[in-house]
């Protein structure tokens, strides 16, 4: 059993937890990810280590209500347990791999849409302790859905903050503000890393193609194991086809096919809905409705 | 008394039953029945049996002790050289082994020797008869990467020589293949594999779940941090092939590994569990192994109409004769001599089909299989929309890419030797699916076995 330590709720329907993974704590790196099992019946759920406490071997998650089984992870409180937490699991950063010097001399820039700030965090936090600021970018859809703001304010160099309707410092997309740090600010760039919703690193990168500007993104397709074991994760990058829980989840991303990963992440979409739906109906839902299946 | 040439027939589930649910497809025999097919047995001197047995389980030896009603000895007899009795006399391929060579297949058919070491296991299970844990250890700790056949095996022999022995499991749950792969309806979960795991830890074997070595821990850190004199290396092959022909990354194709992982080990197949399966209306299975045959008796039992697709005919396919036999009865259709070319694709990115050739079969190719061919101009199409490919899995380089010094073939398979398990690195060992690739259970066993020797002269010599 894996003790939470403590659990909070960042925003609407987004939840931290330190759990206790002493394992994982030690070993784990910038980038890569976990898998956390609630119960015995539960389903394996990947979720980026967003921060980790090595003396206390705790890891840090946060996570996002998007269906059944987040929905039933976000009741659990401190003191609870998740019955398995398997990692850390993927391919770390490649920057921590380069030598000091060399990654000195380079610009870094970090976009992070929505939940994606959580990933994007421990790497900023990496590089602050590495002794490199970096330009970080924090794209949410309004104000209240913000989260980190002052860790990454810690450990940034530079941080751009936009909301998608304006309700917090500046207004639009993420990519308006790459656009307007390279192109009007004549900011130069030697690498990008992007993470967030799959429909917004797809834009990230057509933009920064066309910007000439490298780009990493952190892949999250549909896995099981995590452990190279079922193929579920596979994506395309350039011509060949990947695991992303063993050769990734970091990816770079102007070779990355994302509308086929995008088609992939709705394989069990009907199968979602019915869970969600039983979830939130209980047993009140006998089936009939015509809509959930819940009568078949 | 039955017909001495025939073995006394098994009870089974009823096809059509069956067809529909996850319970053990075959009953097994009752003490009566056992007594009678082990009076079968001729108790041959130079018995032939022993030799198609992997493990040499002195068979003529355990029968008689079935044929006198002796079964707490007759388990006695088979727990020398098997840990997992009740797996193997399930799953064991006897056809090819012990029963392919029994003298009494010459004239008719031969003992069952599969289904008499079940009875006698799964005797041995109602009646609380289990191993014993060493009265104490010797202090010297041994690590076990792997909680399938070949790791449970090593482990257990280790412990009963006195070691203080781990397993290390990527997995939330023990067992390896036997809990992730092999369907419920062959071999139970919580009848069968669990008790013999449980069998495993009274004897004094540490499991500890969710530890991904190479990732987690790394075997060096085993032996320099964690204080482990040796490490025993059973991480089995469990990485997917897929063809590479177009179309394989749509929606609705999966590799079996997958589609049977959601059924047995996230237990998709039962509503009450979170995970999802896709439950097809056409399935098609791509190959002709036992592990195909699982995928498409799941997927049957979810409720599709499923097509096995094989490039080569019946005569070739490596399934156990007994799963084609079931295969069929419960409804699965073959589609022999047939090679997928496509799978075919609808706007959404969904499979609605797949187009195939036929083939013929031509000059026998280095397996000494005759070669399938294609026949120009046979190209059709099928209508489905579920894929699932089974083509054969190779090890995970997850630990030998973070293993100095451990050396790996051309197959990615570690190099080890045959006789004690030793690999390139001193300490380390290993065996199963890890070294041959995908094989069988009980060469699984045999392996972890002879590691488990290898260890124990490796560190008495020390
Ligand atoms: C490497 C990786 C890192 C991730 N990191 C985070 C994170 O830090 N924070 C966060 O909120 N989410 C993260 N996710 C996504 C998270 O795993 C899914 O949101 C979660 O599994 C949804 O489960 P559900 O049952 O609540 O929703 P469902 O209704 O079952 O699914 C909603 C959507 O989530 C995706 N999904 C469902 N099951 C899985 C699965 N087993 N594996 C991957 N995706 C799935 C699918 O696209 C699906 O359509 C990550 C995914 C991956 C692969
Ligand atoms: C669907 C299917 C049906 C089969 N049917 C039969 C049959 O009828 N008869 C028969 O004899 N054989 C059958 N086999 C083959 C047989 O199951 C295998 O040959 C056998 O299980 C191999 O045993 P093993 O111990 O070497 O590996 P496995 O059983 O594969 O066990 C390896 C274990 O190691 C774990 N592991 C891997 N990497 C790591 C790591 N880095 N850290 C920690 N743990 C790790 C895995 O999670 C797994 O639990 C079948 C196989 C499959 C897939
Ligand atoms: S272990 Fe397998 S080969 Fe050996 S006797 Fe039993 S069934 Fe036959
Ligand atoms: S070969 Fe057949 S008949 Fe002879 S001892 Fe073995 S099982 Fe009995
Ligand atoms: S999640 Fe199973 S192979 Fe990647
Ligand atoms: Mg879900």
């Amino acid at each position: 059993m894996y003790k939470i330590r403590k659990a909070e709720k960042l925003a609407e329907n987004i939840f931290l937890m330190d759990v206790e993974a002493p394992r994982i704590a030690k070993s784990c790196e910038p980038g890569q990810f976990l898998i956390v099992k609630m119960d015995e019946k539960g389903e394996r759920i990947p979720l980026t280590i967003c921060d980790y406490h090595r003396e206390d071997g705790t890891v840090t998650i946060v996570f996002q209500i998007v269906g059944a089984s987040t929905k039933k992870m976000a009741e659990l409180q401190a003191g609870d347990s998740f019955r398995d937490v398997i990692g850390p699991l993927g391919q770390a950063s490649e920057f921590i791999h380069e030598p000091a010097a060399e990654l000195k001399e380079k610009k870094y820039l970090f976009v992070a849409g929505g939940v994606g700030t959580a990933p994007v965090y421990p790497q900023v936090k990496w590089m602050k302790e590495n002794g490199i600021a970096v330009d970080v970018i924090v794209g949410a859809k309004t104000k209240d859905l913000l989260i980190l703001e002052d860790e990454m304010r810690a450990v940034a160099g530079n941080l751009y903050i936009t909301t998608d309707d304006g309700s917090y410092e500046r207004k639009g997309m993420v990519t308006e503000v790459i656009k307007d740090l390279v192109q009007n600010q004549g900011k130069h760039y030697d690498q990008v890393v992007a993470i967030g919703p799959m429909i917004m690193m797809k834009f990230v990168c057509l933009l920064t193609k066309e910007l000439g500007l490298p780009t990493i993104v952190s892949l999250n397709p549909i896995m099981v194991d995590g452990t190279g074991m079922c193929g579920a994760c596979r994506v395309t990058v350039g011509d060949q086809v990947k695991f992303a829980c063993v050769d990734g989840p970091e990816f770079d991303g102007h070779l990355v096919n994302f509308d086929e990963a995008m088609k992939r992440q709705t394989i069990y979409k009907t199968q979602e809905g019915r869970a969600m739906l039983k979830l939130q109906e209980g047993d009140t839902h006998h089936g009939g409705c015509g809509h959930c299946g819940g009568d078949e | 008394m039955g017909d001495v040439l025939k073995k006394v027939p098994v009870r089974e589930q009823d096809a059509k039953v069956r067809a529909t649910n996850f319970e053990e497809v075959c009953y097994g025999y009752n003490q009566e029945e056992a007594m009678e097919e082990a009076a079968r047995c001729i108790n041959c001197k130079n018995a032939k049996c022993i030799t198609g047995c992997p493990v040499a389980i002195n068979i003529p030896g355990f029968i008689h002790e079935v044929k006198e009603g002796n079964i707490e000895e007759a388990y006695k007899v088979i727990g020398k050289s098997s840990a997992l009795p009740a797996v193997c006399g399930r799953v064991c391929p006897q056809e090819s082994q012990c029963e392919g060579v029994c003298i009494r297949g010459i004239k008719g058919e031969p003992v069952s020797i599969g289904k008499l070491e079940r009875f006698v296991a799964d005797w041995a299970r109602e009646h609380g008869i289990s191993p014993e844990k060493p009265a104490s250890t010797n202090g010297k700790k041994v690590a076990v990467i792997g909680s399938g056949p070949a790791g449970l095996t090593c482990a257990g022999d280790l412990a009963k020589m006195g070691y203080e022995v781990t397993i290390f499991e990527a997995l939330h749950e023990p067992g390896g293949v036997l809990v992730y792969g092999i369907p419920e309806f062959r071999l139970p979960k919580k009848g069968v594999v669990a008790p013999e795991i449980e069998n495993v830890k009274k004897l004094g074997v540490k499991i500890e779940t969710n530890v991904v070595i190479g990732k987690s821990v790394t075997i060096d850190e085993l032996l320099n941090d964690e204080g482990f004199d040796a490490v025993f290396i059973g991480s089995g092959a469990g990485l997917p092939k897929f063809m590479g022909i177009p179309g394989e990354n749509a929606n609705g194709v999966f590799s079996a590994n997958e589609y049977l992982t959601r059924s047995n080990l996230m237990k998709a197949f039962d509503e009450n569990y979170d995970t999802p399966i896709m439950i097809g209306k056409k399935v098609a299975v791509v190959g002709g192994g036992n592990v195909a045959m699982d995928a498409a008796r799941t997927a049957l039992r979810l409720g599709a109409e499923v097509h096995i697709v094989y490039r080569r005919s019946e005569a070739e396919l490596p399934a156990r004769v007994e799963e084609v036999h079931h295969a069929k009865q419960e409804g699965i259709i073959f589609d022999l001599l047939t090679n997928p070319l496509e799978i075919l694709v609808d706007d959404n990115g969904w499979v609605r089909g797949m187009s195939c050739i036929k083939m013929e079969l031509g000059e026998p190719d280095e397996s000494g299989r005759r070669r399938p061919v294609e026949i120009k101009g046979s190209e059709f199409e099928i209508e489905l929309d579920t894929v699932i490919m089974s083509l054969g899995t190779s090890p995970n380089p997850l630990i030998s890419s973070t293993t100095k010094g451990l050396e790996t073939n051309r197959r990615k398979c570690i190099v080890a030797q045959e006789e004690n398990g030793a690999t390139t690195k001193e300490g380390v060992y290993a065996g199963g699916d890890a070294v041959t690739g995908a094989a069988t259970v009980i060469l699984a066993m045999g392996a972890g076995k002879s590691a488990a020797q290898g260890i124990d002269e490796f560190l008495n010599g020390k």
